[in-house]
């Protein structure tokens, strides 16, 4: 553990998860989730795809509800909440999506400026200056005029991110900073990642299938799959799990899944009729 | 409905309903924005510009068009009665309650209706409208509420933009083509269009501006709860066609059940 998770221990719980469980129909994609994040912690969830991990974010940012559970963020309850407390709680927060989520129709930094001219009453000329300071630490200086769709993918998560922070918000959400990118790319962002924590002590709450990344940013990872949490903890206590998925995972092992033969051929000739 | 009920109904019953149910969900929730005070004046104008000011040159050709059309099938019919001075009350009267805003309705669903629709669809397919939720920007007023507004505004203008360029078409054919005198044309018009046609105009254009943008924006925002799976190309594609279709089938429905009450 880092001397700045060793710290982030002694910190206020930012987030907390209990008893989460969501579906898709009959299909449980999580069941009983329970785990905290602590100020200034960068926490990574790591899963396979289809493991949840894009439902659990979106359960704790609000965006969906799930079927039971509660989620307290900053010490209010995101889950139950009202629309207004909701959004009262989401001006702490900043979420940066996969692929930006710039609004198209906007310049980049009209997209920067979008949450402070809404959010704020602060001048013109502010809220142009802040914006200004977010796209530099971004790398983005002198892409202001140009449009979402004039910029590469890297460029776009960059610009998400300058969007997600410029409010300096507590906690800052990440959807897979790393998918898609050249290694040099996704380093320099999870550089940015570790700057955000340590020059703006933002609590960092990432989700990626990049372990490279995980193991240069996280204080702590989660690791779920088949609707539970796998292994919680530091990358030294995640690597001690005796779980062969966890250390298939890690190794980037292929996993010898057991297979029921009957449900396959099901599945095989399953509407051969249609 | 109860869970019984749902199992017994026909599936397309079930969608159908549900739609209907999201929608008018959906409705309720923007005329809460719309009531409040009016902070997003810069996206409204934008959106004036877009629905109204840009579709100026087709509303103005397609309403010239129509009133030449309008006078010349009525020139041939009144011809044969020598009731030629008629002309004017009969293209004006044909304009102002029907043809200018039913024709208005779905100039604008094809032109702007379709746009917006595809626009928001897009957004949420690209996550933009969960973007803005998450910076504390509710959609409903900043993407939604606008466009209401907007078209609420623009339509009713565009009709009456309409009216005019169709009433100075028919008289292009009536008095330069076919020699009718000016005063008769106009005097025709300004005898037989009483207030309540105008009333009607106006009726119509502002429901068929609250059918257009209510269908085509919420389909579009509605989009990730389609039955089928709607994201992606092929679901924005098919959602925005099933707007345009949906909501111009509605303005001539909404046309025949204004007509029907107010004649």
């Amino acid at each position: 553990m880092s001397t700045t998770a060793e710290t982030a221990a002694s910190h206020p719980v930012a987030l907390e998860v209990r008893g989460l469980s969501s579906s898709f129909g009959k299909l449980r994609v999580l069941d009983g989730i329970d785990f905290s994040v602590r100020q200034e912690e960068i926490f990574v969830i790591m899963g396979e795809s289809g493991a949840g991990k894009t439902t659990l974010l979106r359960h704790v940012l609000g965006l969906a509800a799930p079927d039971t559970g509660e989620i307290d963020l900053l010490g209010s309850p995101l889950h139950p909440a009202t629309r207004k407390s909701l959004f009262a709680l989401r001006k702490k927060m900043g979420v940066a999506f996969q692929h930006g989520a710039l609004i198209n129709s906007m310049s980049v930094l009209d997209n920067i400026e979008l949450p402070l001219r809404q959010n704020t009453k602060l001048d013109r000329s502010t809220i142009r200056i802040m914006s200004r300071m977010k796209l530099e630490m971004m790398n983005l200086g002198g892409f202001e005029d140009y449009m979402p769709a004039q910029l590469s993918g890297g460029m776009l998560k960059r610009a998400g991110l300058a969007r997600a922070v410029v409010m300096d918000p507590r906690i800052l959400f990440f959807d897979e900073p790393s998918a898609g990118l050249d290694p040099v790319t996704a380093a320099e962002l999870d550089g940015l990642i570790l700057q955000l924590r340590d020059a703006l002590k933002m609590t960092i709450i990432v989700v990626t299938h990049a372990l490279e990344s995980a193991v240069k940013i996280a204080d702590r990872i989660m690791i779920i799959g088949n609707g539970g949490i796998r292994a919680i903890g530091t990358l030294e206590e995640i690597r001690k799990s005796p779980d062969t998925y966890i250390q298939s995972l890690l190794e980037r092992r292929t996993l010898d899944r057991d297979v029921d033969g009957d449900a396959y051929l099901e599945r095989l000739t399953a509407n051969l009729d249609e | 409905m109860s869970d019984a009920a749902v199992a017994f109904a026909p599936n397309w019953l079930v969608v159908r309903i549900a739609t209907l149910g999201r929608l008018g969900l959906f409705f309720a929730l923007v005329s809460l924005h719309v009531a409040r005070p009016w902070r997003q004046w810069r996206v409204t104008l934008a959106q004036i510009h877009f629905i109204g000011t840009r579709s100026l040159t087709v509303i103005a050709v397609a309403g010239g068009f129509v009133g030449m059309v309008v006078a010349l099938q009525f020139y041939d019919t009144l011809v044969r009665f020598g009731s030629v001075s008629l002309l004017g009350a009969a293209v004006g009267l044909s304009l102002i309650r029907e043809l200018a805003p039913v024709l208005t309705a779905l100039i604008v669903i094809g032109r702007a209706g379709s746009a917006m629709c595809a626009e928001i669809g897009i957004m949420r397919s690209d996550n933009q409208i969960d973007a803005l939720e998450c910076m504390a920007i509710d959609p409903y007023g900043y993407l939604i509420a606008p466009r209401f507004i907007a078209t609420l505004i623009s339509v009713p203008l565009l009709t009456a933009i309409f009216n005019v360029v169709g009433i100075a078409g028919g008289w292009f054919i009536g008095g330069v083509i076919f020699g009718i005198s000016e005063g008769s044309y106009f005097a025709g018009i300004a005898d037989s269009v009483l207030p309540r046609d105008v009333l009607m105009d106006v009726v119509k254009s502002c429901s068929f501006s609250l059918i257009i943008v209510w269908i085509c924006t919420g389909k579009g925002y509605l989009l990730h709860l389609d039955h089928r799976p709607a994201f992606g190309a092929e679901g924005v594609s098919r959602t925005t066609t099933d707007a345009v279709v949906a909501s111009s089938i509605t303005v001539l429905f909404a046309d025949f059940i204004i007509s029907a009450l107010m004649l």
